[in-house]
């Protein structure tokens, strides 16, 4: 080969490579959910779809086959479902646990298609896949009709915003292909859909096993005129809505490398930004200039929705990761109370009043839900009242943070109103929320300023207030030993009271009961209470079994450092249930009682307290004393 | 090169490819697609860097490693990566690889971990007499294991991609494991939107996948798009190899034991993936320059994990080694 012609050739594949780079960027991404109920066929439909595009490679349609041998359904016939349920659980079982995303494209589009699983216990899998889609294949098995899962699987779609849904009428071919059975399953579905607030539902009378209407039109329905599935996602517009916002980008990491350059990275969400441009932190509220918009390729003159940059401003500005930063004119609102939608995704249950991390975009809160508005029935959309929600039910509730936040509604921006709430504990990912609006409440009761303060109130007193918190089981001693502490506090002249759990629940909270969501609020209303009488000055003694971590770590929070002083009564619960001074255990034992820590109900141990007693091995008297030298060396 | 008689499902003009050294024409306008993988991308590795004490990246060396070094000099730019990166050395890389590695981490600022199980060397593990897994497990699964151990990091960044495999399919972009290093298959996070939880408790950590969602066609669009330097195993050269039950092996030195009468034979191949060189099965190809790997790729019809002998045990055998704490 002369070296001319080489030239030639190299120079043509460099052409026909960056054509196709041209096509390969300028092409549309539609990013689609396979949802609905189990066996309704999703994997096959989607293994379907690979095996018509030609996108299973050789050695994948080999190995496919053999493992249509070993698992198939399908008598030994390619089992399509095989492609997708890749985890050897799902093999074996035959279902769906986990979302698998799959990239597959045509001429006209690229595809990542989130195949979700139909089992309810795995709704929140299927809310993973529909975050991010922009449109869902909704299958329904022609001979069922519509299921508790394709309603509740719209519903999701709904709230997490997809406006377009594919109706896939599936297993056509065992009802005999019947104009009559798909009209009447896709005017049933159009109810439904109307009621989610879904605008855009096209039905596809299909059969995923036979590839009727998949990839090309069926020749089995000659009554349907419409476009096979395929058809329909490589042209459906899926309007992004461009967002009305102005500038907005959550500041991620701030970038010093020197002395002379402070960044702040993060990705835009909203609007664009130039140089020069005035913008705005949140929720600080300083303002500043852009100076240069940095980023390895050389500065940008412009950045918009989607980019991933590193800002420069005019001033040296103390700005963090969580802040937002913001075009000046229309910023986004900033508040610390909301109302918003929750997906609960966990076993164990909301409890309304116990702090959980809030994840929304780069920051992170502690967030309480204060008030279940009501719990939506998924199946009859109707709302019902709720002091909990339990794992895949979907709740309205009010929130408060313990900081405020900027923010937008969830319909206006998804990065800055949706959101993730982590359990404190367990560190589970427990929900997923969409923020609605600001509740008003908080803006209009203002701190009233007074002139004595908590520390003039101490001061005449002569002392250092605190907190002392004994927790433990019922029996434990508990409120023997905080007595004896009081009496000898007393006698040495300092100002004390005693909040004891029985006490209390006679008068502030004659209203609660013992299940967990009571018990939150009972343990919540003492913490509020303690902290008003440390702010007049007092020591308080709080006798309460508390067995929630989560609890005692949200009173613990109510105070300043060192104030708050933890106190675990260690007794074996034998040694409580056989001293019984109450008869409780007894009842409890004989289920007499229900939710008796110990007995059906958790207590669950300090792990960091500032004294453990272990009753067992010291005197209560010295056990008093303990307590005391401890507050006294402060 | 046989192209004009393949199909051309994705219209790619039939030309062959070319036969002379890289190009460097890269004339292309700022592009879409790339972009948003690219900023999703930065965005992951910008969270890690924010919400981790001890992150690292594994570095593999190969093509997808390529990619998440650019990226990382891209994500924290103008300060240097604040993530080192690990290399797991099984002593039994292609030496180019190696070369390779150090010259790129030099090259980048990029601090540079390597580690190897030395009691797997002192017991002389082998992928010869140990067989292609036990080998893997000791020299890769239980080494990393080692490795995280020993720098005590709590996230991981690695190049997998969902596009692989069906397990990897499965798996969020920031996938927990347990102080065993252990993935759990049937009850993994919820992950919505690009909220990543990156909590966890002592001795916990997450696997981190920034390249989730791109194909190994993007992988390769980019690399030629931002004229990444990736090693040249990938390229089509002469090479001595050997055929071993249909595969491909390149004698890459002197420990590779031959069969009686068994002679190296030198034949144009290149590599889609790259590993351990007994284990990574070379396919015959003409494709010496990153065009003409790219054009070949638009017709493949073997997807790159045959190469990796590893896999072929059964179908699930990635998932298991993933529980078990292989990447």
């Amino acid at each position: 080969m002369d070296l001319e012609t080489t030239e030639n050739q190299s120079t043509a594949a460099v052409t026909a490579i960056d054509d196709y780079l041209q096509r390969h960027e300028t092409k549309s991404l539609l990013r689609f959910i396979t949802c609905g109920s189990v066996d309704d066929g999703k994997s096959t439909l989607l293994g379907r779809l690979l095996y018509d595009t030609k996108l299973l490679f050789d050695d994948q349609l080999a190995a496919l086959e053999g493992d249509s041998l070993r698992h198939g359904t399908q008598n030994g016939e390619l089992d399509f479902a095989l492609l997708v349920d890749g985890l050897a659980a799902e093999q074996e079982q035959g279902i769906t646990i986990d979302v698998a995303y799959r990239f597959f494209s045509t001429d006209k589009r690229k595809f990542i298609v989130a195949d979700c699983p139909g089992h309810e216990q795995y709704t929140r899998n299927m809310a993973t896949g529909a975050s991010t889609a922009d449109l869902a294949v909704v299958l329904v098995d022609a001979r069922k009709g519509l299921l508790t899962q394709t309603r509740r699987h719209t519903y999701i779609c709904g709230l997490l915003g997809i406006r377009h849904v594919l109706l896939a009428v599936n297993k056509m071919d065992l009802v005999d292909y019947a104009q009559g059975t798909f009209k009447r399953i896709e005017s049933d579905y159009r109810v439904v859909a109307a009621q989610m607030g879904i605008e855009h539902v096209t039905a596809v009378p299909l059969s995923a096993l036979h590839g009727d209407n998949v990839s090309s039109r069926s020749q089995s329905m000659g009554w349907y005129n419409g476009p096979s599935l395929l058809e329909h996602l490589e042209t459906v517009q899926v309007e992004h809505a461009t967002s009305k916002l102005g500038f907005r980008m959550p500041v991620q990491w701030v970038c010093r490398p020197n002395q002379n350059f402070r960044g702040y990275a993060g990705q835009v969400v909203a609007g664009s930004i130039a140089p020069g441009d005035e913008v705005v932190a949140l929720p600080s509220g300083v303002r500043s200039r852009v100076a240069r918009i940095v980023t390895p390729d050389g500065d940008l003159t412009r950045a918009v929705t989607g980019d991933a940059v590193a800002i420069q401003l005019e001033d040296e500005r103390d700005i963090s990761r969580g802040d937002v930063i913001a075009a000046t004119s229309a910023p986004p609102q900033v508040a610390d109370q909301f109302t918003a939608h929750l997906l609960w995704m966990d076993s164990a249950a909301l409890l309304p009043g116990r702090p959980y991390w809030m994840k929304v975009g780069a920051r992170l809160v502690t967030a309480q839900v204060t008030e279940i508005k009501h719990r939506v029935d998924v199946n009859t959309q109707e709302k019902r009242p709720a002091k909990r929600l339990e794992l895949n039910e979907v709740g309205y509730c009010n929130l408060g943070l313990d900081h405020a936040i900027a923010f937008e509604s969830y319909e206006d921006c998804r990065e800055l109103g949706g959101f993730i709430l982590i359990d404190r504990q367990t560190n589970a990912t427990v929900a997923a929320g969409t923020l609605n609006f600001a509740l008003r409440r908080a803006d209009n009761i203002h701190w009233q300023h007074t002139d004595i303060d908590r520390t003039a109130r101490a001061r005449i007193k002569g002392q250092i207030p605190a907190c002392v918190w004994f927790t433990g089981l019922s029996g434990s001693g508990k409120s023997t030993i905080a007595n004896l502490v009081e009496k000898r506090l007393h006698a040495m002249g300092y100002h004390t009271t005693m909040l004891d759990g029985d006490n209390v629940r006679h008068g502030l909270n004659r209203d609660l009961g013992f299940t967990e969501e009571d018990r939150v609020e009972n343990i919540r209303r003492v913490a509020e209470v303690s902290k008003l009488m440390v702010d007049a000055g007092l020591i308080v003694m709080v006798s309460f079994i508390s067995p929630f971590r989560s609890e005692r770590g949200m009173a613990r929070r109510l105070f300043e450092d060192g104030e708050f002083r933890e106190v675990f009564v260690d007794t074996p619960l034998e040694v409580c249930a056989q001293r019984d001074p109450k008869g409780l255990y007894a009842k409890a034992r004989a289920g007499q009682i229900r939710n008796f820590t110990g007995i059906d109900s958790p207590y669950e141990q300090p792990e960091r307290p500032e004294l453990h007693l272990e009753t067992e091995k010291a005197s209560l008297d010295e056990l008093a004393q303990r307590v005391i030298d401890s507050l006294l060396a402060r | 090169m046989a192209l004009a008689a393949m199909p051309d499902p994705n219209g790619i003009p039939r030309s062959d490819a070319a036969d002379i050294g890289n190009t460097d024409v890269h004339t292309l306008a700022a592009s879409s697609h790339l972009k948003r993988l690219e900023a999703e991308s930065i965005h992951v590795m910008r969270e890690v860097a924010a919400e981790f004490a001890n992150p690292v990246m594994l570095y593999s060396v190969g093509k997808d490693s390529s990619v998440l070094l650019h990226l990382m000099q891209k994500a924290f730019f103008p300060a240097p990566p604040p993530i080192p990166m690990m290399h797991v050395d099984t002593t039994w890389k292609f030496r180019e690889m190696i070369a390779f590695r150090d010259r790129r981490a030099k090259e980048t600022g990029c601090r540079l971990i390597v580690h190897t199980n030395q009691e797997g060397v002192a017991q002389g593990v082998n992928p010869f007499s140990h067989g292609a897994s036990v080998h893997t497990d000791i020299m890769k699964t239980q080494a990393l294991k080692q490795a995280l151990d020993k720098y005590k990091f709590d996230a991981a960044i690695g190049g997998a991609r969902r596009d692989e495999e069906k397990s990897r399919a499965k798996e969020r972009v920031f996938s927990f494991r347990n102080a065993q290093h252990r993935w759990d298959p049937k009850s993994q996070r919820p992950e919505l939107w690009n909220l990543y939880n990156t909590r966890i408790h002592k001795g916990e950590s997450v696997r981190v996948f920034p390249l989730s969602n791109w194909t190994e066609l993007d992988i390769w669009l980019y690399i030629y798009r931002e004229n990444i330097e990736v090693p040249s195993l990938y390229l089509a050269r002469e090479r001595p190899v050997v055929e071993r039950d249909g595969q491909l092996i390149m004698v890459d030195d002197d420990r590779m034991p031959l069969a009686p009468g068994e002679v190296p034979q030198m034949r144009k191949v290149r590599f889609r993936t790259l590993g351990c060189y007994p284990l990574t099965a070379a396919i015959e190809s003409d494709a010496d320059t990153l065009p003409a790997v790219i054009q070949e790729m638009l017709v493949a019809r073997t997807s790159e994990r045959q190469g990796r002998i590893i896999d072929q045990d059964a179908s699930a055998s990635m998932e298991k080694k993933k529980q078990e704490g292989y990447f």
